[in-house]
């Protein structure tokens, strides 16, 4: 097994001081830096004032045990996050089981055994790395609440079928718009222009899955299923239009060069899931639905209309925004012709 | 049965590190009169919630520095106070015994 030797911050709880200072000190010659409490009230004063990476926490302890401080731990957002390892005498096997059940990440017998004690910790370490890892780049990519929800629920690795919608959009004649300025200026247009329009899907419960030079992949209804994603998606797409008249302004009075967009959008039935190593992972979405959403974008220049829509978003969306009907169109690779419909743009 | 298991002991020096067995040792040394005390005080006032707690970490630390013999005595009565049942008996008479012995084994080892 493949062990990281970051040091981390680790807080151990014990009543008793021989296992205080052995842990401590074990724990101090494997690199980490360690503080110690007597008692779960001292180690949740330490918990909630410092950040630590790692608790081993003692489940026999007077006043407050070790079960009290998990279970403390566990219901505290701030907390909750923090593996802990229990460590408990062999006798106590029951117990151990209530802890894991509770929701412990590990547990470690006493007297402690040096090659697990460094395994598990090593472990744990990992772990949670990882989790703050994810943590980050779903904090980037979704709202507060889907990553929280996310991180709430754990991550199934596998996929799945689930009803979403999805958005294509992309910047009209881009490569002449490069083409015509600096590399640096060219950097500084997709930044900020992808930061509004980060701030229309994650606005609108959806999340950015695919940025691929000026383009950009949003799903809007999964990972966290929620009815009503097909008006999100559209009223995503109509914020979108709309911050992107204000950032033209400020472009123009700049005499920067001023840029269209292209929103395509389709729902139905997708294969969902993550993909990726645990290094780097990306919720992502595959299917007829995602190739659709890309042709329906693809078919926004010929229409000339920014936002282009497939027949089953319409049927989702509520009276005040208002879609007009272009017929059906034959797009390559489908079988059927596709209906589609322009939405319109709130003047 | 040794006082001092060794191997036991040898594990305890390598996860503290050979530096800090000393410490470990006049932290036991230290305490467990103290837990011991306890207990009689415990017994003496029929408390048998501190009676089994002492006797759990007097378990707990023996166990960690492998005197066996010690561990097994306080277990027994970490167990007896689980159950309530505070007639003990002299066993709290032997387990001091055990512990003296137990003293004089980790003076001897301490470096």
């Amino acid at each position: 097994m493949k062990s990281r030797q970051e040091p981390g911050h680790l807080l151990v709880v014990d009543d008793n001081r021989v296992n205080r200072i052995l842990l401590a000190r074990g724990l101090e010659g494997h690199g980490h830096q360690v503080e110690t409490a007597e008692n779960g009230k001292q180690a949740l004063e330490k918990l909630r004032a410092d950040s630590f990476d790692l608790v081993l926490l003692d489940i026999e302890m007077p006043e407050m045990n070790g079960y009290q401080v998990l279970e403390i731990c566990l219901q505290d957002p701030e907390l909750r996050d923090i593996p802990i390892i229990m460590t408990s005498s062999l006798d106590e096997v029951d117990s151990v089981v209530k802890c894991i059940e509770l929701g412990a990440e590990d547990y470690l017998n006493k007297p402690i055994n040096p090659i697990l004690l460094r395994a598990r910790v090593n472990a744990s370490l990992e772990k949670k790395h990882l989790r703050d890892e994810q943590r980050k780049l779903f904090r980037t990519f979704a709202t507060k609440e889907v990553a929280d929800e996310l991180l709430k629920t754990g991550f199934s690795l596998g996929g799945e079928y689930v009803n979403a919608s999805v958005m294509f959009v992309d910047i009209r004649s881009f490569t002449s718009i490069v083409e015509k300025q600096e590399p640096a200026e060219t950097i500084e247009l997709l930044n900020n222009y992808f930061a509004l329009m980060f701030e229309a899907v994650t606005g609108h419960y959806g999340t950015v899955n695919q940025l691929e030079g000026d383009g950009l992949m949003a799903i809007f209804g999964a990972p966290i299923h929620h009815e009503g994603h097909r008006e999100d998606a559209v009223r995503a797409a109509l914020e979108m239009i709309e911050l992107l008249e204000g950032f033209n302004v400020e472009r123009s009075a700049q005499d920067k060069v001023q840029i269209e967009i292209g929103i395509g959008i389709a729902t139905g039935r997708v294969i969902a899931g993550y993909t990726g190593t645990q290094y780097r992972a990306t919720y992502t979405c595959v299917g007829d639905t995602v190739n659709l959403a890309a042709r329906i974008e693809n078919h926004t220049k010929v229409a000339d209309r920014p936002i282009l829509i497939d027949q089953y978003t319409c049927e989702g969306l509520p009276g005040d925004i208002k879609a007009e009907a272009l017929g059906p169109i034959l797009f390559k690779g489908k079988q059927q012709p596709i209906h589609i419909f322009a939405v319109k743009i709130y003047s | 049965m040794p006082v001092i298991d060794r191997v036991t002991f040898e594990e305890l020096k390598q996860m503290s590190g050979a530096d800090f067995i000393n410490e470990l040792i006049d932290a036991f040394l230290d305490d467990a009169p103290n837990m011991i005390s306890q207990m009689q005080i415990a017994l003496v006032a029929k408390d048998v919630e501190s009676f089994r707690r002492n006797a759990h970490s007097l378990k707990s630390n023996a166990n960690t520095f492998g005197a066996l013999e010690l561990g097994m005595l306080a277990r027994e009565l970490e167990y007896m106070g689980r159950e309530n049942n505070l007639d003990i008996g002299d066993r709290l008479e032997v387990l001091n015994e055990a512990f003296e012995r137990v003293a004089e084994g980790l003076k001897e080892m301490r470096a």
